[in-house]
C-alpha cells in the first residue's frame, strides 16, 4: 500500500474516532469492557514494538550480554523510569549503544 | 476584547505549558520519520493528516520496517481508539453547536488539547463561548506540531547517513512505555505483548504486532477484572 494511502487512511480513522461520540452524543455509550482494554493499548503495543528491537538485533534471539541493544535498551529503561524525559532518554540510549559499539 | 477572543486566548495561555514538551517531541518526529524513509513531504504532511504523535512515531518505526500498509492502519486505529474515550468526554458540551464546529474541534482533539480543556469545563461548566477555549488550544497546539516538525525534518536532513539512528525509535518507545507501567496489569499487559511479539516475529505481513498488541490487552484487562473492585475497600 502506497504511504499516502496508509496516512490518508490512518488520518480518516482516526478523525472518525475522534468525531464519533461528539456526533453520536447521547446515543452511544463505551462499553466498561472497552474502556478499561483501552488502558492496556499503551503498553502492549509499545512494548510489541521495543521487545523485538533489543532482543532480535539481527533478527535472531539474542538474551546475551554481548547483545548492544539490550544493554543500552536497560540502561534507557533505568533513565527513563527516574527521569521522564523522552529526550534524555533517547540521548543515554544512543550513547551507551554507540560507547558499547566503540568497546567491542 | 469580546468573549469569544477572550475564552481563545485562554485557551492559548492554558495550553503552553503543554508546549515545551511537545516542541522537542515533534523535533524528534521529524528528524525520526526521515531517517526511517519517509520522504520530507511525507514526514510533514504525516503531521497535519494523522495529527497525533505516537502514532506517527509507530508508523514511522513500521515503514523503516517494512511493514505492510494495511497493518500499519490496523495499527494506528488501535492506538488512536482512546480518542473515542475524550470524544464521549467532552461531547455534552458540544451539543449545541454546529456539525461544522464539530468537525474543527474533532480534528483538533488530540491528548494535549483534551488536557486543559476537559480541566475548563468541568470547572466553569458550558459558557456560551467555551467552544473558543478549545479552539485556541487546540490551534497554537497544530501550529507548534507543524512547525516542530519541519524543524525536525530540517534537523534530519543534516545528520549523515553514516549515524545509526535506526535506534532511536525504539528509545523513544521506551520513554512513552514506562511512566505507564504504573500497576501489576499494565506491566503483566507489557511483559506478555512483549514476549509474543518474540515468538511471533516471523509472522507474514507483521501481524505479529497486532497478535502482541491484542494478547498484552487482553491480559491487562483479565488481571484488572480479578483484582477487588476500588469501592469494596
Amino acid at each position: 500500500m502506497n504511504i499516502w494511502l496508509v496516512m490518508l487512511l490512518g488520518g480518516l480513522i482516526t478523525f472518525g474516532m475522534r468525531f464519533s461520540l461528539i456526533y453520536l452524543f447521547g446515543r452511544f455509550h463505551i462499553p466498561d469492557a472497552m474502556r478499561r482494554a483501552l488502558h492496556y493499548v499503551p503498553p502492549a503495543v509499545l512494548s510489541a514494538l521495543i521487545f523485538p528491537a533489543i532482543f532480535l538485533p539481527d533478527n535472531e534471539l539474542d538474551f546475551s550480554f554481548g547483545n548492544h541493544y539490550l544493554l543500552a535498551g536497560a540502561i534507557a529503561i533505568i533513565v527513563a523510569w527516574f527521569s521522564r524525559n523522552t529526550l534524555l532518554t533517547i540521548v543515554a540510549g544512543m550513547l551507551a549503544l554507540f560507547v558499547l559499539q566503540l568497546l567491542r | 476584547m469580546s468573549e469569544k477572543a477572550e475564552n481563545f486566548w485562554a485557551g492559548v495561555r492554558a495550553e503552553i505549558p503543554l508546549l515545551i514538551g511537545v516542541f522537542p517531541f515533534g523535533l524528534i518526529y521529524g528528524a525520526l520519520a526521515l531517517n526511517a524513509g519517509l520522504s520530507k513531504l511525507a514526514s510533514q504532511m504525516m503531521s497535519s493528516i494523522v495529527f497525533a504523535g505516537s502514532a506517527q512515531f509507530i508508523t514511522a518505526q513500521l515503514v523503516r520496517e517494512a511493514t505492510p500498509g494495511f497493518v500499519i492502519v490496523l495499527t494506528i486505529a488501535v492506538v488512536n481508539l482512546r480518542h473515542m474515550l475524550y470524544s464521549a468526554s467532552l461531547a455534552p458540551y458540544l451539543a449545541s453547536l454546529s456539525t461544522r464546529w464539530k468537525i474543527l474541534l474533532s480534528y483538533l482533539l488530540t491528548d494535549e488539547a483534551y488536557a486543559p480543556t476537559i480541566l475548563r469545563y468541568e470547572k466553569e461548566g458550558l459558557q456560551p463561548f467555551s467552544h473558543w477555549f478549545w479552539l485556541g488550544a487546540g490551534t497554537v497546539l497544530w501550529i507548534t506540531w507543524q512547525a516542530s516538525t519541519a524543524f525536525g525534518i530540517f534537523l534530519g536532513a543534516a545528520i549523515p547517513d553514516s549515524w545509526s539512528l535506526d535506534f532511536a525509535l525504539p528509545l523513544t518507545f521506551i520513554a512513552m512505555v514506562v511512566p505507564v507501567l504504573k500497576n501489576r496489569p499494565a506491566i503483566a499487559a507489557a511483559l506478555a505483548a512483549g514476549a509474543v511479539a518474540l515468538a511471533a516475529h516471523s509472522l507474514p505481513y507483521g501481524l505479529g504486532l497486532i497478535l502482541a498488541a491484542l494478547v498484552g490487552i487482553i491480559v491487562g484487562s483479565f488481571l484488572e477484572g480479578r483484582q477487588p473492585s476500588k469501592g469494596a475497600m
